[in-house]
């Protein structure tokens, strides 16, 4: 098996118990990987973790066991290559959206003289449509999607080899959110950049990503599937539904969330193991193959 | 909604004339008013004029006391008879001098402790055990070590006005978001750039809000202080005058005091209002 772009391998979190006893374990041996300018989505119960993976591959958390390796690096601390996009914006309050994104910018490139700054920032809020003044306001003046829309141009404009979105459209109305998912989209889609995104929104994940990783509830949470998204891009939000494929994935994601999550829920038998690969979108022949190797898998996991 | 503020301010503000006028139109009217030449005793021309009892003086004494001192704020007729201007410059400076040696300790410390939970748990119980001692109790011992009644003002100033600005700071830099923290972390920014551009931004109104606290206190202590020391400055002042029982300059310096107190703690107020910022 040729290697990831990023690999993680036996990624344990336990938290010491409050007072002696068992420490809790949220998630145990989590293997998996991501290519080079793909876009995944990791989705699961609160509680399983997902955050604590983010935050272990933004380098703002230490695993108990297990590690992560990113373009034949390991991952030991926060990196400018690593990008991340928190749900609550996380933009410097005391700053214009313009001051925010040049603060990453001058971070990146602390040698770049402040017009080069400028202009590089001023690109990357153009991209996300904040112009026209708006970019001299404080985040407190700019609306939730706004605000949400500096983050991303933050983001991007550092460059990073991996971009992390911590449920990014969380807090936004549905509206809103399906506004800038088309934006974030967009940009992706012009930049080969890799995304890792957390998201409780399963029409959100099929939209935007190439795969998700389905995870189990907590604890002794474990990645158990990972669910390719056969759906040819460019996406649009409207004539993704019709696609033959898109209610498929669906129903599996949303099946695998309100039932198999709690019934593989602490089953330990398979940890260890990468995520099972499922194709739920692919043609009828191939979907069998599917059935045939992995299905019997599933079932004796569900027992 | 702006016509209706200002509306409000109208009504408070004419409220607040009406409310000076009753007082002091009170109060003139409970001062017996001074005797005509021609009515006076013996006794009192040979007093120059005074009662046999020192009255408090009526409003209009005091504001033609007051038009009579800030006309030439700035006479100095040898030490016991210096203007108002004079003596206000004197205690300003001893306030302003102590608190900001304490604020060139108070931030940094403050900073440390707020950055270092371990900082803040050894420094702690010096910090509470000190902190309530009234600055004046280290008068004598200033007095002492230091050998200068001018510079030991300064200390009692300094001690008075570090303990907010540090409180504060230590506050302030420990409750930063951690958000916030986290930003500079994924930027790869150096300790002493998280400090100076996410951190001190970050605290700055809580630190602004401890000094504009420290200025007050201070701005209260100098008087006492300065009754103390002697020689100059405002509180000097309202103390020699009541041993001239003088009470006409006595009422227009605690006016001053009050005047000056504000204007200090407008400025503060100014710079914290900069300093905010929304969430």
């Amino acid at each position: 098996m040729s290697k990831s772009f990023i690999e993680v391998t036996g990624l344990t979190k336990r938290f010491p118990a409050p007072k002696g006893g068992e420490p809790l374990t949220v998630f145990e041996n989590a293997n998996f990987g991501i290519e080079k300018g793909e876009f995944v989505c990791i989705i699961g119960h609160s509680g399983c973790g997902k955050s604590t993976i983010m935050n272990i591959l933004a380098g703002l958390d230490q695993p108990t066991e297990g590690g992560i390796v990113m373009g034949g690096k390991e991952v030991s601390g926060p990196s400018l290559d690593r990008g991340v996009v928190f749900q609550n914006y996380s933009l410097l309050p005391w700053l214009s959206a313009l001051k925010n994104v040049m603060f990453g910018v001058r971070a990146r490139h602390p040698e770049w003289s402040r017009s080069q700054v400028y202009e590089h920032s001023q690109k990357y809020l153009e991209m996300v449509g904040l112009t026209g003044g708006a970019e001299h306001r404080k985040p407190a003046q700019l609306s939730g999607g706004m605000r949400q829309r500096v983050s991303i141009a933050r983001a991007f404009a550092i460059q990073p080899q991996l971009l992390l979105l911590d449920e990014p459209f969380g807090a936004l109305d549905a509206l809103t959110r399906g506004t800038i998912q088309d934006e974030l989209t967009r940009i992706w889609s012009g930049s080969e950049q890799t995304v890792f995104m957390i998201t409780h929104d399963v029409d959100e994940a099929i939209l935007l990503s190439d795969r998700i990783l389905l995870m189990t509830n907590g604890p002794y949470a474990r990645v158990a599937e990972s669910v390719v998204v056969d759906i040819p891009r460019p996406r649009d939000r409207a004539e993704i539904i019709h696609n033959p494929g898109y209610y498929k994935i669906r129903n599996h994601l949303v099946e695998f969330l309100a039932r198999r999550s709690k019934e593989l829920a602490g089953n330990r038998e398979h940890s260890g193991e990468p995520p099972v690969t499922v194709r739920p979108a692919k043609d009828d022949a191939d979907d069998k193959e599917r059935q045939s190797t992995s299905r019997p898998k599933l079932v004796s996991i569900a027992s | 909604m702006i016509s209706f503020s200002l509306n409000d301010t109208a009504k408070a503000f004419l409220l607040s004339i009406a409310m000076l006028i009753a007082v002091l139109g009170a109060w003139e009217l409970a001062t017996p008013a001074a005797k005509s030449a021609g009515e006076l005793s013996e006794y009192e021309m040979l007093t120059g004029g005074g009662g046999q009892q020192a009255s408090v003086p009526a409003p209009s004494q005091v504001i033609t006391k007051a038009i009579d001192e800030l006309s030439n704020p700035f006479y100095d007729n040898g030490p016991n008879d210096k203007g108002i201007g004079i003596q206000l410059a004197y205690s300003l400076y001893r306030v302003l001098t102590g608190y900001f040696l304490a604020a060139l300790i108070a931030i940094p410390v403050g900073f440390l402790i707020g950055m270092s939970p371990i900082m803040y748990k050894a420094l702690d119980p010096f910090i509470q055990v000190l902190r309530p001692i009234s600055p004046l109790a280290w008068m004598p011992l200033a007095l002492f070590i230091i050998k200068d009644s001018q510079a030991s003002a300064i200390f009692v100033i300094f001690i008075c006005s570090i303990w907010p600005m540090l409180i504060n700071t230590a506050f302030g830099v420990a409750n930063v978001r951690k958000d916030w923290v986290n930003v500079a972390k994924t930027h790869e920014l150096s300790h002493l750039k998280t400090a100076f551009l996410v951190i001190l931004p970050a605290a700055a109104p809580t630190i602004l809000t401890g000094m504009r606290i420290s200025i007050g206190i201070a701005w209260l202590v100098i008087v006492a202080a300065e009754m103390l020391v002697g020689g100059t400055g405002i509180g000097y002042y309202v103390w020699n005058e009541w041993n001239n029982l003088d009470l006409t300059s006595v009422i227009f310096s605690i006016l001053m005091i009050g005047i000056v107190g504000m204007v200090l703690d407008t400025i503060f107020a100014f710079i914290q209002r900069a300093v905010q910022f929304q969430e």
